[in-house]
């Protein structure tokens, strides 16, 4: 009954998030709203008006829509393994962090297909991909495997969720939340009472998706770069770009934790529970990450550089004269920062641990820019036309607005879902509170003998 | 039965293409025309003959349902995907007479109904070395026999059919641009934005005309098939008053520029034909023959639109031109 005691001790802790909105978040909400609104906008024009509205034209045929997409999958995909890797290591702390990531996840993974959807033109024939599929084309194994993944990462990511549900279940008469709230407790927890069959199964279950997880989310972000390595443009047409972006996104996806992480502790008062050694430990993993992504950019640039072919030489040259300051800004900043901030203890807070994340996260987005934009802007035949937008690429504001829209539902669905499960898994304390016992008991055993 | 219907349709016009094409290259063909006509698609005959005489005087049987048959009979979506048979086209640009006179631009532009702005032919300025003198490259699509675009579309909408042509059945693309990225010569263009035009539906739609055109869907080069169907040059074969553009049938060994009619194998070993970009792997079916005892000074080209000239101001020959006040 002890283990009942705590539970609605637990739920009791953590219910003032789930049932208050205070006027900060109110305003946050809205203001998040307003956003979308004006994305929302930005959408009709671009349905009624065409893909006139954006900046992209015949030679630049994907703009930061496609950024926006590949980034956001990065950061899921990279959710989705870490997650599950997670899961196979035994530590205390990472309960602190599994929901969060488990949330960036699933939202990440949501909101990316939707920007290739905007990058699409005839969305009334979206249904062709699956009437006339031409199983060669990359963009089909593409459909095929983020559809995959989607399911596979929903499925095990609810496995992740129905302890807690079943104890917000039970504990359902102590909350102060709308009926409907509690009527999805119920269905959602799918009957688990935490009995030691139930326990068992749903622990093993857990541990296969997570393993397949970890599979597919590799698979998905390697065909993700083979949409861009497999054709014969001389930026794109790389051996290196499946491993790079999945260093890049997983990268990406620490990054966006560690900020979420640091805007959840403060907001949510869980300095409790998201303690400054996480931050370290996040922030570690981080470095050499960021170590890896310099790695992949320099093996990337430097034989194209050296061995200067003249298609190479072409977008280098692009690169590094449109581009210098994005080029320097993207690829320095986003290698050199965390190295200096991690590396001294003094530097080596809380703040600028959150700092350099997101710095990172902007530099990780230039990043992808600089991957996709220069390349369509450099053909093997030259552009010789006297429309500069058919030259050069500029977002306009369309594109920018359903940029920030993405960024803002990202933020509004996480806020809306911390209010709907806590952000700190409730079940994952009790285990890891039960395990300690167990070692206390175990530690005494082996005094007493 | 209907099947049964558009096949016999599709064959008679097969029949009549070759009448067609084969009468504007008569001296070097006319012997073939016969045997082409009794080799392969007796089958579906009416059964009445009508006798006809040839451009090079031989009577022949046809049979009557070929003759009621019209070459630029409507050729749908679906049939558009089988391609022209045992025809394997080819086209030849002779950089030597190119002048810059832009007229298969303009004749393309008029045959396909396209926009100021919207080129399926595109006259390029290449310079290939700071030394070497530039030359004026008309660069279509290339209708590669291993074309990257049709392995990454993933709808089949783009597709490479047995005459060797690449075409876009728009009605079917999704508008997802990946056959543009993937395209090393820029070949494809988009329809950004719905036009007017696109209203336009007294021509029915066909992959082979490119007319009318559909919003958000991607257009290119179709070497016209429609025009080759009815024994034609394409568009801008035609209008090129310098015959600069050479089409035919590789199956034949033979292609012509409406004026002369050569030995296609005979021209690319006489002339050094070469494919542009051939270290891709994408084995393009137009071929090019080097700008060497060029016909008329390059200087001739720029007697264009002021805007035109604009696009080449990039290239180093142009830039010294324009120091100069020449330009």
């Amino acid at each position: 009954m002890n283990l009942t005691r705590r539970k609605s001790e637990l739920v009791k802790e953590f219910s003032p998030m789930l049932e208050k909105t205070s006027t900060l978040s109110k305003i946050w909400i809205w203001s998040l709203v307003a956003i979308i609104l004006v994305g929302a906008y930005a959408l009709f024009l671009q349905i009624y008006k065409g893909q006139s509205v954006t900046g992209m034209r015949d030679n630049v045929v994907w703009g930061i829509y496609t950024v926006n997409f590949t980034f956001f999958l990065g950061m899921g995909y990279a959710g989705a393994f870490i997650s599950s890797v997670l899961h196979f290591i035994k530590t205390p702390w990472k309960n602190s962090v599994s929901r969060i990531i488990e949330i960036t996840t699933v939202l990440s993974i949501i909101i990316g297909p939707i920007f290739i959807l905007l990058c699409i033109y005839r969305l009334d024939r979206l249904h062709y991909l699956f009437m006339y599929p031409r199983i060669q084309s990359p963009i089909t194994w593409d459909v095929i495997a983020v559809i995959t993944d989607l399911i596979g990462c929903f499925l095990y990511l609810y496995l992740t969720f129905i302890p807690d549900l079943a104890i917000l279940r039970d504990n359902s008469k102590d909350l102060d939340v709308p009926k409907w709230k509690k009527n999805m407790y119920r269905y959602l927890a799918i009957g688990y009472q935490n009995t030691d069959e139930q326990k068992e199964k749903l622990h093993k279950i857990t541990k296969t998706m997570s393993v397949i997880v970890i599979a597919l989310a590799i698979v998905a972000y390697t065909i993700l770069a083979w949409v861009f390595s497999l054709t014969l443009q001389p930026g794109w047409n790389s051996t290196i770009f499946a491993p790079y972006f999945i260093v890049s996104g997983l990268y990406t996806g620490v990054a966006v934790i560690i900020l979420a992480m640091f805007l959840i502790r403060k907001y949510l008062k869980l300095e409790k529970y998201i303690r400054k050694v996480h931050f370290i430990f996040a922030g570690v993993i981080l470095l050499i990450l960021s170590l890896l992504f310099g790695y992949f950019t320099f093996s990337e640039y430097f034989p194209k550089w050296f061995s200067h072919k003249a298609s190479d030489a072409n977008l280098l040259n692009t690169l590094f004269s449109n581009y210098f300051w994005m080029f320097i800004i993207a690829n320095y900043g986003a290698v050199l920062l965390p190295l200096v901030v991690i590396s001294f203890k003094k530097l080596r807070t809380v703040k600028l641990i959150t700092l350099t994340s997101v710095i990172a996260i902007i530099c990780l987005w230039l990043n992808k820019y600089l991957i996709i934009i220069p390349t369509l802007e450099t053909p093997y035949l030259p552009i010789q036309d006297t429309r500069p937008e058919y030259i050069y690429y500029t977002a306009t504001w369309v594109e920018w607005a359903l940029t920030f829209t993405g960024v803002a539902a990202f933020c509004l669905l996480f806020t809306l879902l911390i209010k709907f499960v806590p952000a700190i898994p409730m079940s994952g304390i009790i285990d890891n509170e039960e395990a300690q016992k167990k070692k206390k008991k175990r530690f005494k055993k082996l005094k007493t003998e | 039965m209907e099947n049964k219907k558009t096949e016999k349709r599709s064959t008679n016009r097969r029949n009549f293409l070759k009448l067609g094409l084969m009468s504007s290259v008569t001296a070097v063909a006319g012997a073939s025309l016969i045997s082409n006509l009794t080799s392969d698609e007796e089958l579906q005959a009416s059964g009445e003959k009508i006798r006809l005489l040839t451009p090079d005087g031989k009577v022949v049987e046809v049979d009557a349902s070929n003759i009621n048959n019209y070459p630029e009979a409507h050729i749908t979506p679906a049939e558009s995907r089988k391609g022209i048979a045992d025809r394997k086209f080819v086209m030849v640009i002779d950089l030597a007479k190119c002048n810059n006179a832009r007229k298969c631009v303009e004749g393309c532009q008029k045959g396909h109904k396209l926009d100021h702005g919207e080129e399926f032919m595109k006259i390029q300025l290449i310079q290939d070395n700071p030394d070497a003198e530039p030359y004026w490259f008309p660069k279509n699509c290339m209708h590669c026999d291993e074309p990257p675009c049709v392995t990454v579309c993933p709808t089949g909408a783009t597709f490479k059919r047995d005459d060797n042509i690449v075409l876009v059945d728009t009605e079917r693309c999704i508008g997802c641009k990946f056959c543009i990225t993937s395209c090393p010569y820029s070949a494809r263009q988009f329809n950004w934005e719905h036009k007017a035009k696109f209203d336009d539906k007294s021509q029915p739609y066909s992959p082979e005309t490119s007319v009318p055109g559909a919003e958000g869907t991607v257009i290119k080069c179709d070497f016209c098939p429609d025009m080759l169907r009815q024994g034609k040059l394409p568009h801008c074969a035609q209008s090129c008053p310098m015959g600069v553009i050479y089409f035919g049938d590789k199956n034949e060994d033979i292609v012509t520029n409406g004026e002369e009619t050569v030995r296609f194998s005979q021209l690319i070993k006489d002339r050094a034909g070469y494919r542009h970009l051939e270290h891709l792997g994408t084995k393009p079916n137009v071929y090019y023959l080097p700008p060497v005892n060029k016909q008329f000074p390059l200087e001739r080209g720029f007697d264009i639109d002021e805007e035109i000239i604009e696009r080449y101001k990039d290239v180093p020959y142009v830039k010294e031109l324009k120091k100069q006040g020449k330009i």
